[in-house]
């Protein structure tokens, strides 16, 4: 008899779906068409096997994180599960060194206390103390670097980043979150031809990722294209540049929007650059981080250059945006950087 | 047997939704009622359209259907624009390779969806 653990609680199934075992408990669970397809009552599984059913339509990046449609989901063995806004791990870490990559722009390597999981891609939560935290993504790459990195955009006015470019020391002691997202490297299909579409610190998770596929040995193309709006210099294109040349499957190419591209860039914004070097996206996966008025238009289009849905990857707000709008989600607020950075398209309005 | 069953399940709306989708937003006489809409989220919408339209499981109600393009009436959305969705569809079940009797019978239920839409 399979058992469901839920909040340190556990019972019996009964043959019925999680959904229903918990509505039956008297939890509150998100849900409308029961059908699987609204996918309102998106759940999280800790450990145990999800049935396929449970997953069935969902995006390579949600089955991989152990998403799962709950009213769906009839478990054949014990099944830990949790809700997608279960409260965050808390944790400490040790601020190992900042640097400038830009002007406006800071490098903050982290060592967390205790053992941190992530996937390149993911990111974390910086707290400046109990009530105020952001989030940035993680441009670390795990069993690459004994580090967390993290890119941090001055935000005028903005209390974290101010805190991390003024008052933020090496030695420092830090509490952070741990790393959530659905925009990281899906190791599945190591063949696929992937494209990562950045703007601004944006770069710091699609860095994470190229690296990330780069190291597991990847053997379909990586190409990387960073916008900025002026011509200041892209921050880390001498890296990324040098790593472009050591690896024959990887290209890095700096674009400007604003400004007359200087040495090495072009003019545009990374998705039209990008379909311009390759006008057909079958069978690609995509990663977009950054301003939200790119991300949005560069999934439109590279979906229409031919990327199934399912393969294109610019959350961390999945679940949230999944949603058909009429359905009403509480939850995912917990998710949703407010973020003193640009990254992840769709955060309304930028954090103080 | 029922449609939903007969034309493949969720296993044909997963393969249809892409297309379909793709062919709205390249239509020039409805695609501007979806720019500026968000594209994950407008992908699920589609979704359960066409799971409703191919007689599967849904939790459509006129009501929904009522709310959910109201704001698109004041923006002119009328027969022509609906006959333009009814048309893709059909066209990406053709593409599919769906029998015509049963794309009728999906055209058939999407029809039924139309005073809804367009509020009347």
């Amino acid at each position: 008899m399979a058992c469901i653990h839920y909040e340190g609680r556990a019972f019996e199934s009964k043959g019925n779906s999680v959904l229903d075992c918990l509505l039956e408990q008297g939890y509150s669970v998100p849900n409308a068409c029961r059908a699987g397809v609204c996918q309102s009552c998106l759940m999280l599984a800790r450990s145990g096997d999800v049935p396929a059913r449970a997953q069935a339509g969902l995006s390579a990046a949600m089955r991989i994180r152990n998403l799962f449609l709950a009213c769906q989901c009839f478990p054949e063995q014990d099944l830990d599960v949790a809700s997608t806004d279960a409260a965050l791990v808390i944790g400490a870490a040790r601020v190992r060194s900042i640097a400038r990559l830009a002007e406006d722009i800071a490098q903050v390597r982290l060592e967390p206390s205790n053992p941190f999981n992530y996937r390149a891609g993911q990111f974390l939560r910086l707290y400046l103390d109990g009530q105020t935290g952001r989030n940035y993504s993680l441009a670390s790459v795990p069993g690459l670097d004994d580090f967390l990195e993290l890119h941090v955009r001055r935000v005028a006015g903005g209390r974290v980043s101010g805190w991390v470019f003024d008052t933020l020391e090496p030695g420092d002691t830090v509490t952070i979150s741990e790393a959530s997202g659905n925009c990281y490297y899906a190791t599945d299909r190591p063949e696929q031809d992937l494209l990562l579409l950045a703007t601004g610190t944006g770069l710091a998770p699609l860095m994470g990722i190229a690296r990330e596929a780069l190291h597991n040995g990847h053997s379909g193309q990586i190409r990387l294209y960073h916008g900025n709006r002026t011509g200041h210099g892209a921050y880390l294109a001498g890296a990324l540049r040098a790593l472009a040349a050591n690896h024959s499957r990887f290209t890095y190419q700096a674009c400007v929007s604003e400004a007359l591209p200087g040495p090495g860039e072009v003019h545009g914004r990374p998705p039209e650059v990008a379909l311009r070097d390759i006008p057909d996206l079958t069978n690609w996966r995509v990663y977009l981080c950054g301003s939200p008025r790119m991300v949005e238009a560069g999934r439109i289009a590279v979906f229409l250059a031919g990327a199934a849905s399912a393969e294109i990857f610019a959350d961390p707000f999945l679940p949230y945006y999944a949603l058909p709008l009429h359905i009403g989600h509480p939850g995912n607020a917990a998710s949703v950087p407010d973020s003193d950075h640009d990254p992840q398209g769709g955060a309304p309005s930028p954090g103080k | 047997m029922g449609l939903y069953e007969e034309i493949g399940g969720a296993a044909a709306v997963n393969a249809a939704v892409d297309i379909f989708y793709r062919k709205v937003l390249k239509d020039e006489r409805i695609n501007a009622f979806f720019s500026g809409v968000d594209m994950a989220r407008q992908a699920a919408k589609q979704k359960a359209f066409l799971t409703m339209a191919f007689g599967g499981p849904n939790a459509y109600t006129g009501l929904d259907m009522r709310k959910g393009h109201a704001h698109l009436i004041s923006k002119g959305l009328n027969d022509t624009h609906f006959d333009a969705v009814i048309e893709n569809m059909a066209a990406t079940l053709k593409e599919l390779k769906v029998p015509e009797h049963l794309i009728g019978q999906v055209a058939a239920i999407a029809e039924g969806t139309r005073k809804d839409v367009l509020s009347r």
